[in-house]
């Protein structure tokens, strides 16, 4: 950074920060809102109503399961992914010509296309099979196409950004065998990468609602099927309770996904070699 | 290479590859010759184009995305330039903040459009204590396009940001020194030089725009944008063959206005570089 800051801010800089403060409460304010609702006997009353966890404890005694069944499929899915997108990026970084290219093209379809598409076209290939239609693993098979390209996405960014050749070429020559150099070579290198689409991978499944809508049967409920369910029926508080166990859940998500984006380019900075200024 | 290195990437890339055609080409494809087999034949594909009903919901929707895309970009736009060009105190929390809601899903986002302009809701509090009047607008048009910009502003600041980190100050000090005026250089460098990025995130804004359907759940279903007339064809009149003729058309316009930007923003960044 070569400029330095200069004492007097001139009036476009306060325009400017009101602005920018004015778009963080319009984010924020629902959020604080939603959360007191949520612990408030009577939102409508007010705060002077008092507090309470009432809403909290009952939303935990009938939407627990709903909670549960969310946690299981997104690590199912981080586990698919995983298998399936790590191996398909390392691929993909390794060949690079019109045919892995367009093959990186059609994996992203599933984030392309809109979510009620991909979930209709399963349950027309597919809903017809009684115990697969009705188990979880129908909804995870959504979630896993929907994430997978995130994943991929993820761990290619990294794998190109690195010098594979010549690393995988040094460990070839001292006799390395491929599966040595998978796992002692490009697993370790694209850490960084694994561990930011791993979060992007849980952050959205826990999330994902347009395809589980149609995915979903009444003993298949996921967490946000049951918000979705709460908000149009029961009353302002219990759905502002239920909001906040979602909140628990996935701020700390998106909080380590800030903090391991700016880890990973601290430490790329850290690899580059020094340059000249 | 060697020969024994191409059947290990092969033997890598089949379990991706198997799981995507078993799960999405075949099925998209099957979905597809649906689609053709309703009342209407090949003609639902066409249908969405001249039945007023799903014409009608297809036009404000690719309006309502258009819309939402142009206001976000606008407001990530000035926020993320400021962001990444000062340095003050709670700068960093500030972009945390703005960041916070990247993974809420549309569900949760209409939620908060009801926690601002519902019927318990802050704009209608304040509105009443100001003009008399409650404003409730969450549960029409409007609160569709509020929870849309809501949703859209984390993705695109953080986009916005990262390409304003590239872009070289010296440029835009050597069109102040050259007498360009404040507005001048917004529009002639500043504007330009973020080009490629507001491509690629307005055709994201577009997209999502297009496909989202939580937050039209949640605030009202009768709002008539064309995903929750595709819910309703499938789950209230089970015409199947409809709404997956229509989720194609869907499917169809979104991909398009990807494909579209990406090539726009390519040549661009292949121009400049």
């Amino acid at each position: 950074m070569s400029r330095t800051v200069t004492a007097r801010r001139s009036l476009v800089f306060w325009l400017q920060l009101a602005f920018t403060l004015a778009v963080c409460a319009f984010l924020i304010v629902p959020v604080g809102l939603s959360i007191l609702a949520g612990l408030t006997a009577n939102f409508f009353l007010g705060i002077d109503s008092g507090l309470t966890t009432q809403w909290l404890a009952k939303v935990w005694t009938d939407y627990r399961h709903t909670v549960y069944l969310s946690i299981r499929i997104a690590l199912a899915c981080l586990v698919c992914t995983l298998l399936l997108g790590v191996p398909a990026a390392y691929v993909l970084a390794r060949r690079q010509n019109a045919f892995t290219r367009t093959l990186e093209e059609l994996l992203v379809m599933p984030v392309a296309i809109p979510g009620l598409a991909t979930a209709l076209a399963l349950i027309v290939m597919y809903g017809g099979w009684g115990d697969f239609r009705r188990s979880w693993l129908f909804i995870l098979v959504g979630h896993v196409l929907f994430t997978l390209p995130f994943m991929v996405r993820s761990v290619l960014a990294v794998l190109t950004s690195i010098d594979l050749k010549t690393l995988e070429e040094g460990a070839r020559s001292l006799g390395a065998s491929f599966v040595q150099r998978f796992f002692g070579i490009v697993l370790p290198n694209c850490r960084g990468g694994i561990l930011a689409g791993s979060l992007m991978v849980v952050t959205l499944s826990l999330g994902e609602f347009n395809m589980t809508l149609l995915l979903h049967t009444p003993l298949t409920q996921t967490l946000p099927v049951g918000l979705a369910d709460t908000y149009a029926s029961l009353r302002l508080e219990v759905g502002s309770a239920y909001t906040l166990v979602f909140f628990i859940i996935i701020v700390p998500l998106l909080v380590a996904m800030q903090w391991a984006a700016s880890w990973s380019a601290s430490t790329a900075r850290r690899r580059r070699p020094p340059q000249q200024t | 290479m060697g020969r024994d290195d191409r059947l290990w990437l092969a033997v890598l890339l089949a379990p991706a590859a198997i799981v995507f055609i078993a799960f999405f080409l075949l099925p998209l494809a099957r979905l597809f010759l649906i689609g053709g087999s309703g009342a209407l034949g090949w003609g639902a594909y066409v249908a969405a184009f001249t039945e007023p009903r799903y014409f009608r919901s297809l036009v404000s929707t690719v309006l309502l995305s258009a819309g939402v895309t142009a206001v976000t970009l606008a407001i990530s736009g000035v926020a993320g330039v400021f962001l990444q060009r000062n340095r003050f105190r709670g700068c960093a929390l500030l972009t945390a903040l703005l960041t916070l809601p990247l993974a809420f899903p549309g569900v949760v986002i209409g939620f908060m459009v009801i926690m601002l302009a519902g019927r318990q809701g802050l704009i209608p509090d304040i509105t009443e204590a100001l003009t008399g009047e409650r404003l409730v607008f969450a549960y029409s048009m409007a609160g569709l396009f509020t929870g849309y910009v809501y949703f859209s502003i984390p993705r695109t600041i953080l986009t916005v940001m990262a390409a304003a980190e590239k872009l070289d100050p010296r440029i835009e000090e050597a069109a102040r020194s050259l007498g360009a005026g404040r507005w001048r250089v917004v529009r002639d460098v500043i504007v330009p030089g973020l080009k490629p990025a507001f491509l690629s995130a307005g055709a994201i804004c577009f997209a999502t725009a297009m496909g989202a359907f939580g937050t039209a759940f949640t605030l009202a279903t009768r709002i008539n944008v064309l995903p929750t007339v595709i819910y309703t064809e499938f789950t209230l009149q089970a015409n199947v063959a409809m709404a997956g003729a229509l989720s194609f058309v869907l499917g169809a316009i979104t991909w398009a206005a990807l494909a579209l930007a990406r090539t726009a923003a390519g040549s661009t960044v292949a121009a400049a570089g």
